[in-house]
């Protein structure tokens, strides 16, 4: 029985089954025999914009502390169960969201299930754990305190979102990690572990009984509703400015960004095409042809866009020896600005519309991969038609809507910038 | 290890001119993974002339008389399809993703330039200076990188891989078309490539496509020869210490010479594997256990074997102090560890554990299909054979604790390893 997967099937909305269990969680499905593995991906609403004023690396904390101890196993006995049966377990926390990654062999399903039961519903959260896992942060921290690219992303964060809770460090500060105690850890976990929030998404050798049985064992026992505090629109700031952190390295790396469009706006398939034109790709893109390729000012020159739940911008980066950064900014610049001022080529965005079409499938080739693109899809509130209609709506984008998805974008190629080394002639 | 799903029909094959064929199908997702991997890397470099596997690799981008500068590329986004390549110490390694139709297509272009690459000084210049930001921003801006190239330097007293796979910024500046030419013809041919290809296809396509591309490309008789200088034995272990300003964090690093599955007699890397994982992979291992947990002088503390490799390789113990722990302590914890691991065999549950993770990695590794190519890829170009990756998770199973203690004995000796300190400006001695 290997009905899922098979590429005579054109639908690959068709593939996905909506399961609800008993206890009325909601997951997708795809099911696949060929490997004798199930791959879990879910998140709770949440995450770093949650954290307490002046404490930010509260989500993450918690996210690290999962696997510490839960249930009756302390926090040695939960990994060797882990290693055991060969458990693959993993949380983190981004700005929006608190996520895990789950993957076991069949065999092992039910141990692994219900480790994963106990993480998510009886983690000890005890504080010899908690000490560990804040050392494990700090040390991060510092570890790239003074790294290059570190210091220019961090100083774009705090200047973009200067005063809105994605400003703050997602892992936390070196100075604010001491003050993080185990009521905030706990009060994070009963305002974020809720059944409201949570998307689910299981690929490979299960069906869709079994899943449902184990979506009410894993998650049935977490309360119906969170309690999420709102976060503002974040609207990006300092554009314009161009920030300087003056690191004694031979090359500068230079972070670069404006505000771009929300995803549910009219024309935001169409900016997904013309960032692609600009700064996707690897060999094809202006920024890579004109940086990298033409000048060989630095290996690697990018801008895409990132949306989180409350904001929404173009953000790309390059580094390149100190003597020539100026020289890195200033091709960059004229790039966005002609492509705001004129649009692409013809080809630019047939070949844009081509690539984004065809290279889709790969999203789509490992358990994992479905499962991380199905929990983000239902993130976004989409519908599983969503699979098929991506690649027309792609299709669909002309020249005008890409002309003006550039103008809204791209505008008059203002950026705010932000730079770590010592360039030269660089303001 | 019972499955009800049986490991993929991987078939292995060889055209006349000697190019090898590795076919892995995988039947999930319309699309393929294409590789071909050259047995020549970072540690054939002629004297002089470091980084230059690694520059040609950046070259191999600029174009044929049929396929001018771009065209590849700018076919393989057409198509959707994804590309990149890599050098290490012992290959170089082109490949695409991209939807199963087309593999034909992308056949025809990489056999083009395995013979017909056109460089000028146009475009070796500028991507000389591409490859000298890449070091200055993979090494030069980061002082964990900077030991960490040291310790590999002081490790290998006479065999290259002391030598950086991108080579040393003095000598990259100093490379030139003619030298990245004479590389290519040594090098790039039949006899010394190898082509995998995983995913949406069946061995019989592949095979007959491989005829007509690769097929086509006239064998020189036999492949290039690699001779390198070896190891000859190590009696001094090495301390090396780097101190900057950038440092924050200090971090401890130790780097054992060790066998690779290629040099060791049969079941030693396998034993390595085990050894490595009971004592530092992961968070129930023992300098994990002992450091983080009981003792409290870590962070964090691991440890990590590389393989494969032409030559002898390397195992890693790395760790993290807690703060107020001096390297020097951490150090002596890290000893006392490995001493204490040294005594008596491993025991049965730790032992089991480990076999059962590495061998679970190798059912895990089937959910990819470009992992499982890179996995069979790596392993050919640096000498193993399609059985000997195959047969892995079975030889695993077969360790005992009295190999573990063995190998242990035998190569966690600090006469052949180097310790690195990475350290913040004022505790510099």
């Amino acid at each position: 029985m290997n009905k899922a997967l098979s590429r005579n099937e054109a639908s690959r909305a068709g593939r996905v089954q909506i399961v609800r269990s008993p206890g009325g969680v909601l997951a997708w499905l795809v099911e696949d025999y060929a490997v004798p593995l199930v791959a879990l991906d879910f998140s709770f609403r949440g995450g770093a914009a949650q954290d307490p004023a002046g404490k930010p690396g509260v989500a993450t904390m918690l996210a690290g502390l999962l696997d510490e101890g839960a249930g009756p196993y302390d926090a040695n006995a939960f990994h060797e169960a882990l290693d055991e049966e060969a458990v693959h377990l993993g949380f983190g926390a981004d700005r929006d969201h608190i996520a895990g990654h789950f993957q076991t062999l069949t065999r092992n399903a039910d141990r692994a299930f219900e480790l994963l039961r106990l993480a998510l519903n009886e983690a000890h959260l005890e504080q010899g754990a908690i000490d560990r896992v804040r050392a494990q942060l700090t040390a991060g921290l510092k570890r790239e305190a003074k790294d290059p690219d570190s210091v220019a992303g961090r100083l774009f964060r705090e200047t973009a979102y200067a005063g809105h809770p994605y400003g703050a460090p997602t892992r936390g500060a070196i100075e604010s990690l001491p003050s993080i105690t185990r009521e905030d850890l706990v009060a994070a976990r009963v305002a974020q572990f809720a059944r409201d929030g949570l998307v689910v998404a299981a690929v490979g050798a299960i069906d869709a009984r079994e899943l449902a049985t184990r979506l009410d064992a894993v998650f049935g026992a977490l309360p119906a509703k969170g309690m999420l505090k709102d976060v503002a629109p974040a609207t990006m700031q300092g554009v314009g400015r161009r920030i300087v952190s003056e690191i004694d390295v031979p090359q500068s790396t230079i972070r670069f960004g404006r505000p771009a469009l929300e995803k549910d706006d009219p024309d935001y398939m169409a900016s997904v095409v013309v960032m692609h034109i600009l700064g996707g790709g690897a060999f094809t893109a202006r920024l890579f042809r004109e940086v990298r390729e033409k000048r060989g000012l630095a290996y690697s020159a990018y801008a895409g866009l990132q949306n989180y739940d409350r904001a929404a911008m173009l953000a790309g980066s390059t580094s390149t020896k100190n003597e020539r950064a100026a020289e890195s900014l200033a091709v960059i610049e004229e790039q966005i600005r002609d492509l705001s001022a004129h649009g692409p080529t013809q080809e630019e965005l047939d070949k844009a519309k081509k690539f984004l079409i065809g290279s889709y499938d790969l999203r789509f080739d490992t358990s994992t991969k479905i499962a991380a693109n199905l929990a983000h899809l239902q993130r976004e509130g989409r519908a599983p038609s969503y699979l098929d209609e991506r690649n027309r709506m792609i299709a669909n984008v002309t020249m005008e809507d890409a002309k003006r998805a550039a103008q809204r974008v791209l505008g008059d190629g203002a950026l705010l910038v932000t730079v770590a080394g010592r360039p030269a002639d660089m303001a | 290890m019972a499955e009800h799903n049986p490991a993929p029909q991987i078939v292995h094959s060889r055209l006349d001119n000697g190019m090898e064929i590795v076919v892995i199908p995988d039947h999930r997702a319309p699309v393929v993974t294409h590789m071909v991997w050259y047995r020549n890397g970072s540690a054939d470099d002629p004297p002089l002339k470091s980084g230059i596997a690694h520059f040609l690799e950046h070259l191999m981008f600029k174009g044929t008389a049929k396929h001018p500068k771009g065209q590849f590329q700018q076919l393989i986004a057409d198509l959707g399809g994804q590309e990149n390549a890599f050098t290490s110490y012992d290959y170089t390694s082109y490949f695409q993703r991209l939807p199963r139709e087309h593999l034909a297509t992308c056949m025809e272009y990489e056999a083009d330039r395995m013979r017909n690459l056109v460089l000028t000084d146009e475009v070796v210049a500028p991507e000389r200076d591409v490859v000298l930001e890449e070091r200055r921003m993979r090494t030069d801006s980061d002082p964990q990188a900077e030991l960490s190239e040291a310790v590999q330097a002081a490790l290998f007293q006479h065999h290259p891989y002391g030598e950086p796979v991108i080579g040393w910024a003095h000598e990259i500046e100093t490379l030139n078309r003619a030298d990245a030419l004479a590389y290519y013809q040594r090098f790039y041919t039949p006899e010394n490539a190898i082509l995998i290809v995983a995913g949406d296809v069946t061995p019989q396509e592949v095979e007959t496509l491989a005829r007509e591309t690769y097929g086509a490309i006239p064998a020189r008789g036999a492949a290039p020869v690699r001779t390198r200088p070896q190891e000859p034995p190590q009696r001094a272990h090495r301390l090396v210490s780097l101190a900057d300003e950038k440092v924050e964090q200090p971090a401890f690093e130790r780097c054992y010479l060790a066998p690779s599955a290629v040099t060791a007699p049969a079941g030693e890397a396998e034993a390595l594997e085990v050894m490595t994982h009971v004592l530092g992979g992961g968070q129930t291992s023992r300098l994990y256990r002992t450091l983080v947990h009981e003792r409290q002088v870590a962070v964090a503390a691991g440890a990590y074997y590389m393989t494969p490799s032409v030559d002898m390789t390397r195992l890693w113990v790395y760790g993290v102090p807690a703060p107020s722990v001096s390297l020097e302590e951490f150090g002596a914890a890290v000893d006392a560890v490995i001493a204490d691991f040294l005594k008596a065999p491993v025991s049965e549950n730790e032992l089991n554990r480990s076999r059962n993770r590495l061998i679970a990695d190798s059912i895990y590794a089937r959910d990819n299909q470009t992992s499982l190519a890179h996995w069979y890829g790596a392993a050919l170009a640096c000498g193993e054979t399609v059985a000997d990756v195959a047969g892995w998770a079975e030889r695993i199973e077969k360790v005992t604790a009295e190999d573990v203690l063995r190998v242990a004995r035998r190569w966690l000796d600090k006469r052949s390893a180097v310790t690195g300190y990475l350290m913040p400006q004022e505790q510099a001695a």
